[in-house]
């Protein structure tokens, strides 16, 4: 799970696209020569199973994007898949949130109580998720409680994990010192022990909320009711390659700006933790 | 003679043991309450003890061992072929500021795209048996092995490879000879991850494609039924044990193979 602090310094440092505006225009460009490539490659068409660019672009927008003024050029799949996807999606990994940063404190502040749980939390977290699909069927039926509950215990483990390992290693001169002051138990929580443990909790969230967008997906091709996962299946075995495609890109751009997003709220987060290590990141 | 310190280290290893050992008898303790209390249908939530029971009849049946060797199969054949495709991979991205760049782009459009989303697609392209398992392996496991790898390659201390390079190492000396070796623990730690990934991908392909055969396609045939909930939980359970039990094995094998690292113990 961890990597070296050099591993990881350069890693945050490539993850600030706006602090290199040369490198994220000359990825744009890459994506934009690889299309051009593709484009080029499936103009005769011959591949039956790789559809031009411009063609899965076209299906996109006439899937997604073909709707009213009134509805900001929605459509109404969008209602009917995306939406309720994306609201499993956040729901489960919601819950895992709350419940891996609570459980995952509880456990880093009690002595020796990590000790105890390991080996029960290293069998659960070892059981590949969708293995759970099967067992959750049962449990839940086909519906979004199922993929709800899914994705929630199968995302909760980097979350708890990288807690525990945070709230232990707060520096405890910190937490002496709030003592101290005689700082009450939960602003001390609140105020030394999270912020200290935030940099590792949000490696944990990261982490789960691409494990969550995986697990939404094959839920709902398993479980098929609905949801961007099922269309996918759908137009797979319905032959529709173009609108199979255009699913597939979907998917990419979600977890493109789920990403992005979770990157923009860590910086505004975590700014103060930044600062706090010297100027090398900021530069 | 022992010295005070590696005793010490040994008692507080000995403690943990014991309360790792207490602590599962605990929770095992929880679940069968829980699962006698029968808040839930028994036939929906079997209790923990006939669950474990059958865990163990489930070794004794050639259909249940059989779904397992094809799953180690394409685990096995799709992690080596992505370690095959991505160290060396990741040494010339590493390597090369150049490569690295232009190649970085392309390579963080593609990794947002859930692996499990290209199964419909594989399916099309490989048909339902071990190709399509291994195909989307290989995919999947080709990113964590990758990065590291570049991580690892590009964390080697330059004074090392300089050393090397003032007493006359040629490039591809100073690849075998500082280069690998201190990427290595990186490289391990990137194999290991892919080992998990492989393993979900195995499980999820088997899920969709029934024809491919495997414990996913094992456990979705038991569960469709409705009748043999306690043989759901205890195959999902055996992933798990499949699960430790690999990742034992590459951790022994990685501490092995990487003994004489100063650092191994701490290795990322």
């Amino acid at each position: 799970m961890s990597e070296t602090t050099a591993g990881s310094r350069r890693q945050r440092r490539r993850r600030l696209p706006l602090a290199d505006p040369a490198g994220f225009a000359a990825r744009w460009l890459v994506l934009l020569a690889v299309a051009v490539v593709w484009q080029l490659a499936t103009m005769g068409g011959r591949s039956v199973f790789f559809p031009a660019v411009t063609e899965i672009l076209a299906q996109a927008r006439r899937l997604w994007l073909s709707g009213p003024a009134s509805s900001a050029f929605l459509s109404p799949a969008v209602a009917q898949d995306v939406v309720p996807s994306l609201a499993r999606l956040l729901g489960g990994w919601l819950i895992a949130v709350v419940g891996g940063v609570a459980v995952g404190t509880a456990i880093g502040l009690v002595r020796n109580l990590a000790d105890y749980l390991s080996p029960a939390i290293e069998f659960v977290r070892a059981i590949p998720p969708p293995a759970l699909i099967p067992p959750f069927l049962v449990l839940f039926g086909l519906g979004s409680e199922m993929k709800v509950a899914l994705i929630a215990v199968g995302v909760v483990w980097p979350i708890l994990l990288n807690t525990i390992d945070g709230v232990r290693s707060v520096d405890p001169v910190l937490v002496d010192t709030g003592r101290a002051f005689r700082t009450r138990r939960v602003r001390r929580l609140a105020f030394i022990v999270l912020p200290s443990a935030a940099p590792r909790i949000f490696a944990g969230l990261r982490v789960s909320l691409s494990l969550a967008l995986i697990l939404m997906v094959i839920s709902e091709m398993v479980a098929a009711t609905g949801g961007i996962g099922f269309t996918i299946l759908q137009a797979e075995r319905g032959f529709a390659i173009t609108e199979m495609w255009a699913g597939i890109v979907l998917l990419g751009v979600l977890g493109y700006v789920l990403n992005a997003l979770l990157l923009v709220a860590e910086r505004h987060l975590l700014a103060w933790h930044r600062r706090a290590r010297g100027g090398e990141e900021a530069a | 003679m022992v010295s005070v310190a590696t005793r010490a280290a040994r008692a507080a290893g000995a403690a943990r043991l014991a309360r790792g050992l207490v602590g599962a008898a605990a929770c095992f303790a929880v679940a069968e309450a829980v699962t006698r209390l029968e808040l839930v249908d028994p036939r929906y939530l079997p209790r923990a003890s006939t669950v474990l029971a059958r865990m163990v009849g489930l070794l004794g049946r050639a259909d249940f061992l059989t779904a397992m060797a094809a799953t180690l199969q394409a685990w096995a054949v799709g992690l080596a072929i992505a370690v095959a495709v991505a160290v060396p991979a990741g040494i010339v991205l590493g390597s090369s500021r150049r490569c690295y760049q232009a190649t970085r782009a392309l390579v963080e459009f593609l990794r947002p795209i859930p692996s499990v989303a290209l199964i419909p697609l594989a399916i099309l392209l490989f048909g339902q048996g071990l190709q399509l398992k291994t195909a989307l392996i290989v995919y999947a496991c080709t990113w964590p092995v990758l990065f590291n790898t570049i991580y690892g390659v590009q964390d080697v201390d330059p004074l090392a490879k300089d050393t090397a390079r003032s007493f006359g190492f040629g490039r591809p000396a100073i690849l075998a000879r500082v280069t690998l070796p201190a990427a290595a623990p990186f490289i391990a730690t990137g194999v290991r991850v892919a080992a998990a990934v492989a393993l979900v991908l195995a499980i999820s392909t088997e899920l969709l494609a029934g024809a491919a055969g495997g414990i996913g396609t094992f456990i979705l045939k038991e569960s469709s039924g409705g009748e043999h909930a306690d043989l759901v939980y205890a195959a999902t359970a055996m992933t798990g044990v499949l699960g430790l039990v690999l990742n034992w094995a590459l951790l022994t094998l990685e501490r092995r193979a990487l003994a004489w690292q100063p650092s191994a113990e701490a290795a990322p």
